[in-house]
């Protein structure tokens, strides 16, 4: 088992391990640049600063929907071409992927009131975000189902390509059923109509919080190559104390 | 026929079972598999049936049919019988005898060489441990497959059902059929011996 | 063909007989309509307007609570190694299982909606508008819920963990079956709309679920 499961792992651990404070270093400054842009756009003038909530609101909620699209190449990976990375992948990226996508719903919901006048409104938009959450969350309590790391990860992978499949159909029957109960829709954010004032930091925040996804990932694929370690070297321990 | 393994490597839950085996069944031979508990001997039968994937390694079978896989052409006889309690003995067979589907025979004779004669009628869950078991073997008559893989076919069966049953295992190998099993207990017939977890 | 066959006819029968599931789900799909007047009240108006969308949620908790059993039965015995080893394409196989279980399970829901729709003050047009959508809709739940089955002998569990993983997924036939429902009995929409969409969802879970559950099926033995 542990040379096919270590060979690849080890030339990642030390290639990341090079990487990583570049990386953390470069998230860090971009998102205080797109913070302080933030900070220095102008308000709306009919939403006045609350629209500011987009700037986080937006990054996540891409993110969150960019986490499922890196998990199910991942799921690929582990299904056709076993990859040994692939799984961790997979597994690493779910924790975090349901992190960005329930800051999106929080912020969404914070934008919310003040437009609402209510924290939650059953909104497509805001909908579809917490079905996908609630999705996440599945995928999570999947993984810590099963003991076998590698058992678990052909579950979770098959999962992940089956909810791929579904989401856009999920997103048209949302949109659809929400269009049926309350024809219009109150936050409308078309990319064209946005001045550029709001487009430059928008895009800096996206930049950043993509960047600190991915460092978060590689730290995360970090720590599960470790945990694995630990576990085999465990398992070895059993079985020589077996013999 | 031929059946060959090489080189198999078997990794379960992260723990290799066992590396680098090699191993070779020929028609109208039986191989025994013997060793210790956790060696891999069931390991080994689930491999040859395709239920497992070797992490290295081969398995395959010379000689049969060239559209059908190497499982496709197995008996595989595990611990679980197979069987339905709510369904009657006959149902369970002509079940297996469908669904398997090829070269099959009629399940009434097959029920009657196995000692079952008499219960054909008789929902599954009347059975004992022991009629459960000629049940199953009866599978490995309804429908004919040339290679049978065993794991402790004789557990549960007494004095008269393992004499049975080794006329049966005879029958097969005169057929020009490969017979592989797991076993503790003598098999009753003659047979190769491949030795598993014994060498470290 | 008469491996098809074999298999359909023997997960049916094994539903129907003494221990199987098929009858339970009926009854569950019963209990949880009646619970419903004595959480929203007798108000017969109210009842009306919340039928359809009782009726599809009772059926939807229905179909997917009995699915658990699909597979981990025929794990436990060792049947699912046989069929995993057999001529017949596991995806087929799957298929089949879902058809047998559907035909066991689903079908008797179905037949019990004009009974339900009744003790709802629906009028026989809703009633039969309901009985169509669930008749589209049913199956697609049980060949989705499939998948999360297929999931669970991975898992050595099922039960919550295969609702939590399967609900979500089973949205889109919620919305559609019930919009479709509502589409019949008030409009505004046209009947045809969001039926054929269900319809559609339908034919699309009738190719994802046998190929997932069959992949997860491989994958998942030991």
């Amino acid at each position: 088992m542990t040379l096919i499961d270590l060979a690849n792992p080890t030339k990642f651990l030390s290639l990341t391990g090079r990487i990583l404070p570049w990386l953390a270093g470069a998230t860090a400054i971009l998102l205080m640049i797109g913070f302080y842009q933030a900070a220095m756009a102008p308000d709306d003038y009919q939403q006045g600063a609350t629209v500011k909530i987009m700037f986080i609101h937006v990054p996540n909620a891409w993110l969150s929907m960019f986490v499922w699209g890196v998990m199910s190449l991942a799921a690929l990976g582990t299904l056709v071409w076993r990859h040994p990375l692939a799984d961790v992948a997979a597994k690493a990226a779910a924790p975090i992927g349901a992190a960005f996508t329930f800051l999106a719903l929080v912020t969404g919901s914070l934008w919310g009131r003040p437009m609402w006048g209510t924290y939650w409104q059953w909104d497509a938009r805001l909908t579809s975000v917490l079905i996908l959450f609630l999705m996440y969350l599945g995928l999570i309590a999947l993984w810590r189902a099963v003991d076998d790391p590698s058992r678990a990860a052909r579950a979770a992978a098959i999962l992940t390509l089956v909810g791929a499949l579904n989401l856009p159909i999920i997103k048209f029957s949302v949109d659809w059923w929400n269009t049926l109960h309350q024809p219009a829709s109150v936050l409308r954010m078309g990319g064209s109509t946005l001045d550029r004032a709001f487009l430059i930091p928008l895009l800096v925040m996206a930049v950043g919080f993509s960047l600190l996804f991915v460092t978060l990932h590689l730290a995360a694929m970090r720590n599960e190559i470790l945990r694995r370690r630990v576990r085999s070297l465990q398992i070895m321990q059993a079985s020589q104390q077996a013999a | 026929m031929r059946l060959t393994g090489r080189q198999i490597d078997c990794v379960r839950g992260g723990r290799a079972v066992f590396s680098g085996l090699d191993f070779e069944a020929a028609s109208s031979h039986a191989l025994a598999v013997i060793g210790p508990n956790g060696s891999g001997k069931t390991s080994l039968l689930r491999l040859i049936a395709g239920l497992l994937v070797p992490a290295g390694g081969s398995v395959a079978l010379e000689g049969g049919a060239d559209e059908l896989t190497l499982p496709e052409q197995a008996h595989y006889l595990g611990h679980r019988d197979a069987l339905k309690p709510a369904l009657s003995v006959l149902e369970n067979l002509s079940f297996w005898r469908d669904f398997l589907g090829g070269d099959a025979s009629d399940p009434h004779e097959c029920l009657a060489k196995v000692g079952l004669a008499h219960a054909t009628h008789l929902p599954a869950a009347y059975l004992s441990a022991g009629q459960r078991r000629r049940l199953s073997i009866g599978r490995l008559l309804a429908v004919r497959r040339p290679v049978w893989l065993l794991d402790e076919p004789t557990s549960a069966l007494d004095a008269a059902g393992q004499d049975l049953f080794a006329g049966l295992m005879q029958g097969h190998l005169a057929r020009g059929g490969i017979i592989v099993a797991a076993t503790h207990a003598p098999l009753g017939i003659e047979a190769g011996e491949l030795r598993m977890g014994g060498s470290a | 063909m008469t491996a098809l066959a074999a298999l359909i006819r023997r997960d049916i029968r094994i539903a129907l007989r003494v221990g199987g599931g098929a009858l339970i789900g009926v009854l569950f799909f019963l209990t949880v309509t009646v619970l419903m007047p004595f959480a929203l009240g007798p108000d017969l108006a109210l009842l009306t307007r919340l039928g359809p969308s009782i009726l599809w949620l009772g059926a939807l908790l229905a179909s997917l609570l009995t699915l658990d059993r699909l597979f981990t039965s025929d794990h436990e015995d060792g049947s699912l190694d046989l069929i995993v080893m057999g001529r017949m394409p596991l995806e087929l196989a799957c298929a089949a299982k879902a058809l047998a279980h559907w035909l066991a399970a689903g079908l008797p829901l179905i037949l019990a909606t004009p009974v339900l729709g009744l003790m709802l003050n629906l009028d026989a047009t809703a009633t039969s508008a309901v009985a169509l959508t669930l008749l589209v809709g049913t199956p697609a739940l049980t060949f989705i819920g499939m998948i999360g089955a297929a999931l669970a002998v991975t898992l050595h569990r099922g039960g919550l963990l295969l609702a939590v993983l399967v609900l979500p997924l089973s949205i889109p036939v919620l919305i559609f079956g019930v919009a479709a429902s509502q589409a019949a009995i008030s409009g505004p929409l046209p009947f045809g709309t969001p039926f054929s969409i269900l319809c559609a969802i339908s034919l699309v879970s009738f190719v994802i679920g046998p190929f997932a559950a069959a992949a997860s099926l491989r994958h998942g033995l030991d």
